[in-house]
């Protein structure tokens, strides 16, 4: 059995973040799962990287630009083509403000 | 009566189309039955849109009868369920997504109706592009049309299936670690991964930014470079594509190979391996040779750490990507007592196990006192594995692997253990960390039949150089067909 890598509390500390809630099975496969990858994943360590540059990005670099204009047309019917819930005009959800 | 027109490639298509031998009607007929006579089997299809098909081909027709049809006019297209299609349901093979109909077209849809192509319909695909197998998909397997037992590869499988099984014409992938590559090896058909940036990933649904490409399943190599040329090309709503112009790839395919310097790498010839592919691929190597090309031991070194790097890498990209899929402004809702839960009930509901877990290492290697150690040691160790073939291209042209090291698997074989599914990647993956383009062709079979793909990977911007070479094989070797 190979060294734990993730404890139960990180598993539930990441599940809050990733906005994901998990049974108690999946927590469990979870711990293993990742406690397995993430053992793979330190043969990185192997690696001096001190003195080299991450990369973000491999297209060509910069950003393209242009004038701040409207190009499209409002469109609410197909706005809210797919919504779970709608009012009108409006897409409907939970009261977030307390 | 049953015609044979729907295992024609592009270039006979086209070429009986031009001559009215054919009308597009015929051929996308053609395929609707191959797709009704074998799908049921093979699973390549989530959506079929019969109606929408023959309309788009018929419209099709009075162009070409019109004349001046553009080169890909009447042609018939499988389309991953990853690419947004206005008016057509598309899921990424996803529960969360599975009722979703998109209000507007990705920019390669978009090109690819203005040119008359014909959609017959959305193939399936590991969920959120998430697979090496399409054993992920939400909606069952998709299966290997030379052996209904194994897995066509992922995460387009589908597409991969339905080339192979010619249930279309042609069809359209994404890669992001090898997902059109692999499935074009184990379905013994031609799939290319372009240099990153050089098609247009606007309304393609995003699993890791930095990583994800649009390319083309083709039957031919010849046919993937007509494909290329309708898709490549700079975009101004993908900020990220590329504004170098697109040459013309049919004029690089000149049969010529003389003094190619191609680089074969050491590292890709591992322990392990199925002695059948090795034997495949350095016959290959042999034709080349044959051909007047030079094989060039090379290394690229930091190999053994590619999958490492992806696994960090994605999953930090897709744990942002996906998380827009809050059962807010569409896709699967869970209702709860308020928003928080609202977020956490439909993401557990939608989201199948392999994204989950993805989501999970993604979010943990950015999360706080993690993110060094994980996330930026993966970006710098990919600048290694960048530099590695920088190197290896100042002493070759492009570089021959195999796209695995084993031939298709077999359906349930892989699926106990996420590691073991991760290592089908790895000879695929350092093309995508780099962002460089990658051709994956037929080049032999195994003792059971099962076909042995050859990978070319070019330098940036290095298409022509591996259609060519591609193209250049090809004229020797003559791929089978499935028996199905």
């Amino acid at each position: 059995m190979s060294q734990k890598r993730i404890s139960r509390e990180q598993v539930l500390h990441v599940a809050e973040l990733a906005r994901i809630e998990l049974s108690e099975a999946e927590q469990q496969q979870l711990e293993t799962d990742l406690s397995n990858i993430l053992g793979y994943i330190e043969k990185l360590n192997q690696l001096d990287t001190e003195a080299v540059e991450p990369t973000f990005q491999v297209g060509d670099p910069g950003t393209p630009w242009r004038d701040d204009v409207v190009t499209n047309h409002p469109e609410p019917e197909a706005m809210l083509l797919n919504a779970p819930a709608r009012e009108g005009r409006l897409f409907k959800v939970p009261k977030i403000i307390e | 009566m049953t015609s044979d027109l729907h295992k024609l490639t592009i270039v006979e298509a086209q070429a009986r189309l031009s001559r009215r031998e054919l009308t597009a009607r015929e051929l996308t007929r053609a395929c609707l039955d191959r797709i009704a006579a074998v799908d049921s089997r093979v699973n390549a299809f989530l959506t079929v849109s019969e109606d929408a098909a023959l309309a788009q081909a018929d419209a099709a027709d009075a162009r070409i009868n019109a004349g001046g049809a553009p080169a890909l006019c009447g042609i018939p297209l499988g389309i991953k369920d990853i690419f947004c299609t206005r008016g057509l349901r598309t899921t990424c093979a996803s529960r969360i997504l599975e009722n979703f109909i998109p209000t507007f077209d990705a920019t390669v849809i978009e090109r690819l109706r203005e040119a008359g192509t014909v959609f017959l319909g959305k193939t399936n695909m590991d969920e959120f592009a998430m697979g090496s197998s399409t054993e992920n998909s939400a909606f069952g397997p998709t299966r290997n049309p030379f052996d209904l037992e194994r897995v066509p590869g992922g995460s387009s499988g589908g597409s991969g299936a339905a080339v192979a099984a010619d249930e279309c014409i042609a069809a359209l992938g994404t890669d992001t670690g090898g997902s059109i590559r692999l499935p074009a090896a184990f379905c013994g058909i031609v799939g290319i991964k372009p240099t990153y940036s050089r098609v247009s990933r606007y309304g393609v649904i995003a699993y890791a930014s930095s990583l994800d490409q649009v390319g083309p399943f083709t039957k031919s190599v010849r046919d993937a470079a007509i494909m290329m040329q309708a898709l490549a090309g700079i975009d101004p709503r993908d900020a990220t594509s590329s504004a170098r112009p697109v040459p013309d790839y049919l004029r690089a395919l000149t049969g010529e190979v003389k003094n190619l310097r191609i680089g074969v790498p050491r590292e890709y010839f591992v322990e392990g391996m199925q002695p059948e592919v090795e034997r495949a691929i350095r016959g290959a190597l042999a034709s080349y040779r044959e051909l007047g090309a030079e094989t060039v031991e090379i290394s690229l070194p930091h190999t053994e750490y590619a999958i490492a790097a992806y696994y960090l890498i994605a999953t930090a990209e897709a744990s942002a990507n996906l998380a827009r899929y809050d059962g807010m402004r569409y896709g699967l809702r869970v209702e709860a007592d308020d928003h928080i839960g609202l977020y956490n009930r439909s993401r557990d509901a939608g989201f199948g196990a392999e994204v989950k877990r993805r989501i999970m290492l993604g979010t943990f290697a950015l999360s706080a006192g993690y993110y060094d150690a994980y996330y930026l040691k993966a970006q710098k160790v990919r600048t290694l594995i960048r530099r590695d073939f920088e190197r290896a291209f100042e002493r070759c042209d492009l570089i021959a692997t195999p796209t695995t090291p084993a031939t298709a698997f077999r359906i349930g074989e892989r699926t106990a253990d996420p590691l073991q599914m991760y290592l089908s990647d790895i000879f695929t993956i350092s093309v995508n960390l780099a962002g460089l383009p990658g051709l994956a062709m037929p080049c032999g079979y195994d003792d059971r039949g099962m076909p042995v793909g050859l990978q070319l990977i070019g330098p940036p911007f290095g298409e022509e150089t591996i259609l060519r070479a591609g193209e250049a094989f090809e004229r020797a070797f003559t791929p089978r067909r499935p028996a199905l």
